[in-house]
This record gives C-alpha cells, sequence and structure tokens, in this order.
C-alpha cells in the first residue's frame, strides 16, 4: 500500500455504510486513497471516572504510536465522549502539520440535546468532523470564511451551518503548504 | 486587516499548556508557554504577548502576584485568570487588580472562545484609540471652531495655554457664540480627553432638579426616585464638568457647588455616603458674572474659586471676517446632511451677512444658512432665502454719525417734530437735540 494513503480506523461499532460514506466524502475532498479499518482498544485506560469522559490528548497520542506510521494520514474514529484536561468536551483533536487526528461521534448526535434522531444529521457532522480534522494534520488553521469546513466549531448547530469543503483560501493554502 | 494576535499560557500543568497550545495554534493565534510565573516575567521582560492566560494556583508566585507584575511592566497588557474551581472572592480580587476577566477551568469551548474574542476586540479597540489619539492631537478637535479671524485666533491661542492645567475656566460670551465649543476644544486638548465631558445646562433647570442632576440621588430620596442615579459629578471623574448658563444657579446651588469645587466629594440626595470624583469644571456665562457678584446675586467666593481663567468669546459682529468661512461650512454641513448637491452663495446675499448685526450671534447665522438651504432654489442662496428683515444695516449707513444722524430723524418724525418730546425719548437735553438738527441738516418733512 502506498504511503499516501488517508487511514480512517474505528473504534467501537460503526455501520460499514456508515464508514464508506465517509470514506468516500473524504476522498472527494483530499483527492487521496482512503482505507478502511477497525480496530480494538482498552478505553478504560483513558476513561477519567471524575468527568466520566474519555481523555482525548492521551488517546490522540496512543493512535499515533500504534498507527500512523502505517499511512499518511490517520483518523481514529469514537464513539464515546472525548475531552481534554482544559475544555469540557471536544468533537475532535489532531496534530497540526502531524499524522494523526481523532474524532467522535458522541456530542454530533442529535438525541444528545433532546431532539429526535437524525441518522442523516449525524453522518453529515462527522464527514465535517474528520474532513475538520484531517485538515489540521495536513496544517491548516481554523478558517473564518463562512461555511468552510475549516472553521471552528463549539456547537453542533456551528457543525451544521459549515459545508464539508474547504473554502477556496484554504485550498489555496493546502497547495501552498504541499509544496514546503 | 488585523495583525496576528500573541497569546502566552502560564500553567505549571503540562496537559493544559499542551491541550491550549493546540487550540489556540489551531486557531491561528501565535502561541508561547511557560510552566511557572518566573519563566514567564522572563518571557515578558523581552518579548510582548496580546494576552497572558494564567493559572491563578502556581508553585512558586501565584496567577495574582504575576499579573500584578505584568501589569507593571505594561498595563495594557490583558490577562485572563484561569481558576480550578468558581471561586467568586479570588476572581474578584483579579478583576480588582486590572485582570480582563477570568475562566473556571475546565472551560466550555465555546466560553473561551467567546473569551478570546473578545480580548481581540478589546486589542484592536486599543489600537484603533491609539491611532485616533494621534489624529486628534494633530487635529486639536477644534475643526467645529470655524474663523481665521484674529479674534477667534485669540480665544484659540488662550484654549491651547488653559487646555494642559487643571484650573477652572469662564467662558462669556452672547447667546450662540460657542461657548459650549470652547468648552469642548479645552477639554479635548486637555490630559483628561480620554474620560467624559458632561455638560449640565443649568438654566434649563429648577433648583431641586439641578441638585439630583448634580449629585445624584439615592432610591426612594424622593417621589419617582425608584432607581439610585449616578450624578452629573460622579460621571465626570476623571473628566470635565461643563455648566452652562452658571449666572442663573440659586444661592443655595451655589453654596452646594462651591463646597464641592473645595473638596471633590459630595453626597448623593437622600443618602450618606461621601462620594468623591477627580473633575475639571468649565463653566459659561452670557452675564456678567462680576457684576452680579457686585449687586449680590453671585457669590464672590464662588465666583473667585471658577474664574481662574476667563475666556471672552467675541461676538461675530466682532469677527465679520470670518462669515463667508461660516458660511461655506454650515452650507456644507445641511447640504451633506441633507443629501443635497452643495449650493452656492450669491455675492450680493454674502455681502449682506457681512453687513448684519447677528444678536443671535452664529447660531442665528447657522439658522438663516439652514432654513435658506430647506426654503432655497437648491442651487444658489439669494438675499430672499435669508431672513435679513429690518435689522439690516444699510451699506451707506457705515459711521456712528450716519447712525446718529437716522436714529434722531426717526425719533423727531415718530413725536410729530415735539422736540421736548422727542429729546426725553433721545435722553438729551433740548439744546443737545437742537444742536444735533443744526448738525445734521435735517428738516421736518413738509416745511421749508
Amino acid at each position: 500500500m502506498t504511503p499516501q494513503h488517508i487511514t480512517l480506523i474505528s473504534f467501537g461499532h460503526f455501520e460499514r455504510e456508515f464508514l464508506e460514506r465517509i470514506a468516500e466524502s473524504v476522498k472527494h475532498e483530499y483527492g487521496l486513497e482512503v482505507v478502511i479499518d477497525e480496530k480494538r482498544l482498552d478505553l478504560s485506560l483513558f476513561y477519567d471516572p471524575a468527568r466520566k469522559q474519555y481523555d482525548g490528548n492521551n488517546l490522540l497520542k496512543e493512535i499515533d504510536s500504534l498507527y500512523a506510521s502505517e499511512s499518511f494520514k490517520t483518523v481514529g474514529m469514537f464513539r464515546v465522549d472525548l475531552f481534554i484536561p482544559i475544555l469540557t468536551y471536544i468533537y475532535g483533536q489532531a496534530f497540526l502539520h502531524g499524522r494523526t487526528a481523532i474524532a467522535s461521534l458522541f456530542r454530533l448526535n442529535n438525541e444528545r440535546y433532546g431532539m429526535p434522531a437524525n441518522d442523516k444529521l449525524l453522518l453529515d457532522r462527522f464527514i465535517k468532523e474528520v474532513i475538520h480534522e484531517l485538515g489540521h494534520t495536513l496544517g491548516l488553521k481554523h478558517c473564518h470564511v463562512p461555511g468552510c469546513v475549516m472553521a471552528s466549531s463549539t456547537y453542533v448547530e456551528d457543525v451544521d451551518q459549515k459545508s464539508r469543503e474547504l473554502c477556496h483560501k484554504c485550498r489555496v493554502e493546502l497547495e501552498t503548504l504541499k509544496d514546503i | 486587516m488585523s495583525r496576528k494576535i500573541s497569546i502566552l499560557i502560564v500553567d505549571d500543568e503540562p496537559s493544559v499548556r499542551e491541550s491550549l497550545y493546540s487550540w489556540f495554534i489551531e486557531d491561528g493565534y501565535v502561541v508561547d508557554v511557560a510552566e511557572n510565573a518566573k519563566k514567564a516575567l522572563a518571557l515578558l521582560e523581552t518579548g510582548s504577548f496580546d494576552i497572558i492566560l494564567a493559572d491563578i494556583k502556581m508553585p512558586g508566585m501565584d496567577g495574582l502576584e504575576m499579573q500584578r507584575r505584568i501589569k507593571a511592566l505594561n498595563k495594557d497588557s490583558i490577562v485572563i485568570i484561569m481558576t480550578a474551581f468558581a471561586s467568586v472572592e479570588t476572581a474578584v480580587r483579579a478583576l480588582k487588580d486590572g485582570a480582563f476577566d477570568y475562566i473556571t477551568k475546565p472551560f466550555d469551548p465555546d466560553d473561551l472562545s467567546h473569551l478570546i474574542r473578545n480580548a481581540t476586540k478589546q486589542i484592536n479597540l486599543q489600537t484603533e484609540n491609539e491611532v485616533l489619539k494621534e489624529k486628534v492631537s494633530s487635529l486639536e478637535n477644534v475643526e467645529d471652531l470655524i474663523g481665521n479671524s484674529d479674534a477667534l485666533k485669540k480665544v484659540l491661542k488662550q484654549v491651547e495655554s488653559v487646555a494642559q492645567s487643571n484650573s477652572s475656566v469662564i467662558i462669556t460670551g452672547e447667546s450662540g457664540t460657542g461657548k459650549e465649543l470652547i468648552a469642548r476644544a479645552i477639554h479635548s486638548n486637555s490630559p483628561r480627553k480620554f474620560f467624559p465631558l458632561v455638560s449640565v445646562h443649568c438654566g434649563a433647570l429648577t433648583e431641586s432638579l439641578l441638585e439630583s442632576e448634580l449629585f445624584g440621588h439615592e432610591k426612594g430620596a424622593f417621589t419617582g426616585a425608584m432607581y439610585n442615579r449616578k450624578g452629573r459629578f460622579e460621571m465626570a471623574d476623571g473628566g470635565t464638568i461643563f455648566l452652562d448658563e452658571i449666572a442663573t444657579i440659586s444661592p443655595k446651588m451655589q453654596v452646594e457647588l462651591l463646597r464641592v469645587l473645595e473638596s471633590k466629594t459630595f453626597v448623593r440626595v437622600g443618602g450618606n455616603k461621601e462620594i468623591s470624583s477627580d473633575f475639571r469644571v468649565i463653566c459659561a456665562t452670557n452675564r456678567d458674572l462680576k457684576k452680579l457678584v457686585e449687586n449680590g446675586t453671585f457669590r464672590e467666593d464662588l465666583y473667585y474659586r471658577l474664574n481662574v481663567v476667563n475666556i471672552l468669546v467675541p461676538p461675530l459682529r466682532e469677527r465679520t471676517e470670518d462669515i463667508a468661512m461660516l458660511v461655506d461650512y454650515f452650507i456644507t454641513k445641511y447640504c451633506t446632511s441633507m443629501s443635497r448637491d452643495i449650493v452656492k452663495i450669491d455675492p450680493a446675499a454674502l455681502r449682506r451677512l457681512e453687513e448684519f448685526e447677528f444678536p443671535g450671534n452664529v447660531r442665528e447665522l447657522e439658522n438663516m444658512i439652514e432654513r435658506a438651504i430647506v426654503t432655497g432654489n437648491g442651487k444658489e442662496i439669494h438675499l430672499k432665502d435669508l431672513p435679513l428683515g429690518k435689522d439690516i444695516i444699510n451699506s451707506a449707513v457705515e459711521s456712528l454719525d450716519d447712525l446718529e444722524n437716522k436714529h434722531v430723524l426717526q425719533i423727531l418724525n415718530k413725536y410729530g417734530w415735539n422736540i421736548s418730546r422727542a429729546a426725553q425719548a433721545l435722553k438729551v437735553d433740548r439744546v443737545t437735540l437742537y444742536s444735533k438738527i443744526k448738525k445734521y441738516g435735517l428738516k421736518q418733512p413738509g416745511k421749508k
């Protein structure tokens, strides 16, 4: 397998079709081959009983050390509630200019906010989150262009406001970063 | 385009530094970290950061002490204090010591974003303010004082010399001469310019209202006082209070005012707490305060307290050479505000304006031009558009003799050439009146 591919690794149960749809969108956005993989990890090691959440920083480091060398970029996909010490929650996390990112479905789910379940919306939000975190691994920072997938999102409503795509400015920036 | 904002994170926990570092880097900020206050201060001595995000509890020097030292290095630094748990006391202490805000760990991502956005906005405002300050200084903020006459130049020179001091000023001048503009010019050229200029029109308020306006009141001080209210002296803290029509205040208020000017402290109406305020006083009047002191209607001690510097604003008739510039200024002002093309003024109309007495001074001229623009043809202001009425002085009448001639003749005609009654009206004796008639060769109409 050529190293110029992106690996999406699921931790926990994800429907195959769901994963394929994510892979399709990521491929469409970054023009790279996407491989889907499934791994198991003892998540209890990352669980913080005081916060009843999972430590995103340590998970990111773990995925990076265990799986990142196998591909150009690796994204660990979770269903658990992630946090970093300073923030109450995160949707995802990445090493800027690095090899690895993580993303979680947990807080993207409508039911969490007392709304009826919406699988289509959940998939759409998760695709945006994965593309966003991958953007960070490619060196992109948060973008202020409304609708750009690299816009910072702290609420699901913010995620819904943006598209799955990079804006023109980020695309140009990405080309410059590739040249470097 | 705004410049890149730099953030220094100071926290002894590596995971906090790491998390915040990643978060801010992804947001496009320039970020650095320090594990304790000592290292942070060392970084701040060699470089500068726009925002310092500091943990309150650190081994060695704590966040509050570090904040005090940071403020000593640069009082404009924006310090945000991070606390591990909500402690109102510590937060209040931090804010009192000049912290921009505080945030409790762990933060909601949105709270953090908001906080940093607010701080960034503050930084941008500060930068804009600096730019504006320079601009204002170079302009001296006297763009409303139009004219090039020696009389106006003399006033502006006084403004310039008095602005830097803290002395009380009395501005004397007829109504409509622009006394408030002079007060504004003094304030905006003074070191107090970044604090408020609070105006009080003493003549428009009754004694009790003026008292409440100046000193404020406590809830329940009188019927209708439903909330505590700050008075103008309190609002002017750090700045200037402008007391217009000072001659109209009652003897009781004169005593109160004198006391406040001497102590710079006062008590709100209905209250018992002493409040202090640092303000400069500028007063204005169209009356001769000295005469009011002489006839006992204005307190002498208050007069001397206020009258450290006296600026006399000349009436418009004493600076007629400024009328053309003023007319141009008001034409541009009103045509622009009414979204009309700039109109011209007929030279004959301008000449007549320059001859007019203007008892209402610049304000009267301004109203005249505004009216002419509204009612005129939209292209040029003509004589017929100007309400100059009978007050206009005929251009043939220039000397005092001409005026006297005209006036004596008018009075003689009014009293049917009854010499005694005309002399009485003119307040001269009959002999003087006869000599005037002879001097000017006046003749009763219909008589040879």
